[in-house]
C-alpha cells in the first residue's frame, strides 16, 4: 500500500477506535458502574492510541527508506563505480532510480543487478511497512481496548496527550527558527574563515565579482559592508520619516477624530495599502515615481539618477504607512476613556488632549510600533531591488542610486552559484547580521509593548 | 417597573438663589430616552446627593451639567440647563470655559500618566491661568492643599501619579479639577473604587470644598449621601422622583418609590 492510502487506513481505524471504545465505556456505564471518565474520554483515548503510534512510524519511516534503500542499492552496483568518488556513486544511484520507476526504457545492463534490486527491495519495503503500521494500529485498538476500565482515568490521560501533541506544534516552529539560525550561522562563519569580520563589517568596498574559474576574468572581490548598511539605514531612515508621521497622524484622527462611519470605511482602506504585494509597489517606484523625481530634479538643476534612494525609500514609506497606523491605532485605543474624560472635564479641546494626554500615554505602545515598522523597513527587499538599483555607493545622498543588504543578498544567491565560494557565502553573512538587527529591534519593541500593558492593567 | 405617566417630582426640587438650575431637561441616547423631563435646583455652596437604582440616569443627568455628554456622539440634551442665568446649551457658548468653571471627578481615579506636578499643572496651562513658574508652584500648592494632599505627597511631586495609592489618586483629581478654580464640582460616584479608609478621608474633603464651591455629588451609598449632603434627589428610571433635605429624605421619605429603595427593597 502506498502512503496515502496507508494513512487512510489508520483514520478509518481510528475512528473505527473511537466508537469502540465509547461503546465499551457505555456498556459499562450501563451496568450501573461509575466510570471515571465520560465514555467519549475513552473512545478519544483509544483513538489516539490507534491513530498516533502509527502515523509517528509512517513519519519517521518516509524520512528513513530512502536512505536506508540507497546504502543497500550501493553493494549491487558494478565495481568500476563502487570505486569511484560518491559523486559517482550518487550519479548510479539515482540512474538507477530513474530506470526503476521508468521500467525497461533504456536499460543499461551493468546496472540491470541493481535495478532490479531495487524493484525487489521497494516491494519488500512496501509490505514491510504496510505491515508494521497496520499491526501497530490494530495493537492500540486491541490494548487500549481492553484498558477501558471504570478505573481507568481517561480524561486526564487525554489531556496528557493533548498537551504533548500542541508541545510538539510549537516546537516545530521554535526548532525551524533555531535550524534557519544554526544553517544561516553556519554558512557565515565558513565566509569568516575566507573574508575577515573587520573586514566584512567596516571596509568601505563592496564589489562582491570574483572569478569562479581560473580562466574567467573578475576582480578579486571585496566584501566591506559598509556601503550596504549605509544604504540600508538611507532609505530606512526615508521611509520612517514619510511612515511615521503621516501613519501616527492617521491613526489619531481615526482613533479620536473620525466618526464611526469615516472610521468603518477609512480604516479598512488603508488596509489595502498593507495587502499590495511589495513587487507592485516596486514596479511604481520604478516606473512612476523614480522618474517623477528625477524630472523634478533636472527642472531644478539638480542630478538625479534614474533609480535613487528617494523613490524606493518614499515608496516603502507609503506601504509601512498601514503598519504604523494599525498598530498606533490600536494602542490609542487602549489609552482608558477615563483619562480622555479628565482632560475634556477640566476644559481641554480635543488637540490638547491628544497632544497631552493621549499621546503620552500611549507613546511607549507607539514606539514599539514604530520599531516593528523599522525592522519591516529593514527588510524589505523587492522596492528596494526595484527602484535603488544595485550599485553600491558609500553616500549620503537620497538622489544618487545605492543598494541594500536585502537586495545584495538576493543578487549574490541569483543564478548558478558555487557554493563555497566567497561570493555567494557572503549572502549568509549578510543574511546574519540583518537577522540579528532586526532581532534586536523586535525584542525592544515587545518589551517597550509590554511595559505599556502593564501601566494600565 | 415602568416610567410613571405624569409624574411632578415630589418635595422641593427648586430653591431660592440657584447656582445651577435645570427645566424640564431630558436626555436621548439616540432613539431611547435615558432621562425625562427633569427640573432641578442646585444652590450655591450646597451639597446634592444624587441617589438611585443602577441605569436610573442620576450620572447621565450630572453629565447634562458640564456637558460632558458632548462627548457622546449618539446623545442629545433637550430642556434648558443655566449656569448663573446663563443657558449652557446655547450654542454661542464654547465648553472649554464652561468645564472650567463646572470641573467634574470621575467614578475610578483617573490620574493622566505625568507628574503629580503636571496633574495639577494641565488645567491651570491650558487655561493660561498661570502668569509664570512661582504662580504655577502656587497653584499647585494651594490646589493639593485643598484636597487634603501636600502633606503626604509634598516632597515627591514629580513623581508620576499613578504611583500614588487608589485614594491618594482620586484626592489628586480633587485637586486638579480644584486647580481651574471652578464654581461648581460635579462628582460621579468618587469612592466606588476606594477602601473606607480613603472614603472617609474624600467625604471630610467634600464637607470642607463647600465653603467655596457648590457640589453634586452621584452616589450609590446612601449612608455617604447622608453624611455629606444637605439635599438629596432620587432618581429612579430616567425620571426625578423626589427631591428634599437630606434628613427627611432618610427618615420620612415623600413617595413610595423613594421609600421602597433607602429601606433597600431594590437598587
Amino acid at each position: 500500500m502506498n502512503y496515502s492510502s496507508l494513512i487512510i487506513v489508520v483514520l478509518i481505524l481510528l475512528g473505527a477506535g473511537y466508537l469502540l471504545g465509547r461503546n465499551r465505556a457505555r456498556a459499562i456505564a450501563g451496568q450501573g458502574v461509575k466510570l471515571h471518565s465520560l465514555p467519549t474520554h475513552y473512545g478519544a483515548l483509544v483513538a489516539l492510541w490507534t491513530g498516533l503510534p502509527p502515523l509517528l512510524l509512517l513519519l519517521l519511516w518516509a524520512l528513513a527508506e530512502g536512505p536506508v534503500v540507497d546504502h543497500l542499492l550501493v553493494a549491487q552496483l558494478p565495481e568500476a563505480v563502487q570505486q569511484g568518488s560518491s559523486a559517482d556513486i550518487q550519479l548510479a544511484i539515482s540512474k538507477v532510480h530513474n530506470l526503476a520507476s521508468a521500467a525497461g526504457v533504456g536499460a543499461v545492463a551493468e546496472l540491470q543487478p541493481a535495478v532490479e534490486h531495487l524493484v525487489a527491495l521497494e516491494s519488500r519495503a512496501n509490505i514491510l511497512h504496510s505491515g508494521v503500521v497496520l499491526s501497530l494500529a490494530l495493537l492500540g485498538v486491541a490494548v487500549t481496548w481492553r484498558r477501558v476500565q471504570p478505573q481507568l482515568r481517561a480524561r486526564s490521560e487525554v489531556e496528557g496527550i493533548v498537551r504533548k501533541l500542541l508541545f510538539a506544534s510549537s516546537g516545530i516552529a521554535v526548532l525551524t527558527t533555531l535550524g534557519i539560525l544554526a544553517s544561516v550561522l553556519f554558512e557565515a562563519w565558513m565566509f569568516f574563515g575566507k573574508v575577515s569580520v573587520f573586514e566584512f563589517l567596516f571596509g568601505t568596498s563592496w564589489s562582491p565579482q570574483i572569478a569562479l574559474r581560473a580562466d574567467q576574468s573578475g576582480s578579486s572581490g571585496s566584501f566591506g559592508a559598509v556601503p550596504l548598511f549605509a544604504g540600508t539605514l538611507l532609505i530606512s531612515a526615508i521611509a520612517m520619516f514619510i511612515a511615521v508621521p503621516i501613519g501616527l497622524m492617521s491613526a489619531i484622527y481615526l482613533s479620536e477624530y473620525a466618526s464611526p462611519r469615516v472610521r468603518s470605511y477609512a480604516k479598512p482602506a488603508l488596509e489595502i495599502l498593507a495587502g499590495i504585494p511589495t513587487v507592485v509597489y516596486g514596479f511604481f517606484a520604478a516606473l512612476t515615481v523614480a522618474p517623477v523625481i528625477r524630472s523634478i530634479g533636472a527642472s531644478w538643476g539638480l542630478e538625479v539618477s534614474s533609480e535613487s534612494a528617494l523613490a524606493a525609500g518614499l515608496v516603502m514609506g507609503v506601504m509601512i504607512i498601514p503598519f504604523v497606523s494599525s498598530l498606533s491605532d490600536d494602542v490609542i485605543n487602549a489609552v482608558p476613556q477615563s483619562l480622555r474624560d479628565g482632560s475634556y472635564g477640566l476644559g481641554a479641546t480635543r488637540s490638547e488632549t491628544v497632544r497631552q494626554v493621549v499621546i503620552p500615554a500611549a507613546l511607549p505602545g507607539i514606539v514599539g510600533a514604530v520599531m516593528l515598522a523599522v525592522s519591516r523597513a529593514i527588510g524589505e527587499t523587492m522596492i528596494v531591488a526595484m527602484a535603488a538599483g544595485l550599485a553600491a555607493n558609500l553616500t549620503l545622498n537620497p538622489l544618487d542610486s545605492v543598494t541594500t543588504v536585502t537586495v545584495q543578498i538576493v543578487t549574490l544567491l541569483v543564478g548558478d552559484q558555487e557554493f563555497d565560494s566567497p561570493k555567494t557565502l557572503a549572502a549568509f553573512a549578510l543574511g546574519l547580521v540583518l537577522f540579528l538587527v532586526t532581532l534586536v529591534l523586535n525584542y525592544v519593541a515587545l518589551k517597550i509593548v509590554q511595559k505599556y500593558r502593564e501601566q494600565y492593567d | 417597573m415602568s416610567i410613571i405617566e405624569n409624574h411632578t417630582t415630589c418635595g422641593s426640587p427648586l430653591v431660592e438663589s440657584p447656582k445651577l438650575t435645570a427645566r424640564n431637561v431630558g436626555v436621548f441616547y439616540g432613539e431611547k430616552q435615558a432621562i425625562f423631563d427633569v427640573s432641578l435646583d442646585i444652590g450655591s455652596n450646597e451639597v446634592i446627593a444624587l441617589i438611585g437604582p443602577s441605569g436610573c440616569g442620576k450620572s447621565t443627568f450630572l453629565r447634562c451639567l458640564n456637558r460632558m455628554n458632548d462627548t457622546i456622539d449618539i446623545c442629545s440634551v433637550t430642556g434648558k440647563i443655566e449656569l448663573d442665568n446663563e443657558d449652557i446649551y446655547d450654542p454661542k457658548v464654547d465648553v472649554v470655559p464652561l468645564r472650567a468653571r463646572v470641573g467634574m471627578v470621575f467614578q475610578k481615579p483617573n490620574p493622566f500618566p505625568k507628574s503629580i506636578y503636571d496633574n495639577i499643572a494641565y488645567g491651570p496651562r491650558i487655561h493660561g491661568l498661570a502668569h509664570s513658574r512661582v504662580d504655577l508652584d502656587e497653584i499647585v500648592e494651594k490646589s493639593l492643599q485643598r484636597a487634603g494632599l501636600w502633606n503626604e505627597v509634598k516632597d515627591r511631586l514629580h513623581a508620576p501619579g499613578t504611583g500614588l495609592s487608589g485614594g491618594q489618586q482620586q484626592r489628586l483629581c480633587i485637586a486638579r479639577t480644584i486647580a481651574v478654580d471652578p464654581e461648581v464640582i460635579l462628582m460621579d460616584e468618587p469612592c466606588s473604587a476606594l477602601d473606607p479608609i480613603a472614603t472617609a478621608k474624600i467625604e471630610e474633603l467634600i464637607d470642607e470644598l463647600r465653603e467655596n464651591y457648590t457640589i453634586a455629588i452621584v452616589t450609590h451609598s446612601m449612608q455617604q449621601a447622608a453624611r455629606v449632603s444637605q439635599r438629596t434627589a432620587y432618581f429612579h428610571m430616567g425620571q426625578l422622583i423626589e427631591v428634599n433635605p437630606t434628613d427627611q429624605v432618610f427618615t420620612t421619605p415623600e413617595h413610595s418609590l423613594t421609600e421602597a429603595y433607602i429601606t433597600g427593597r431594590f437598587g
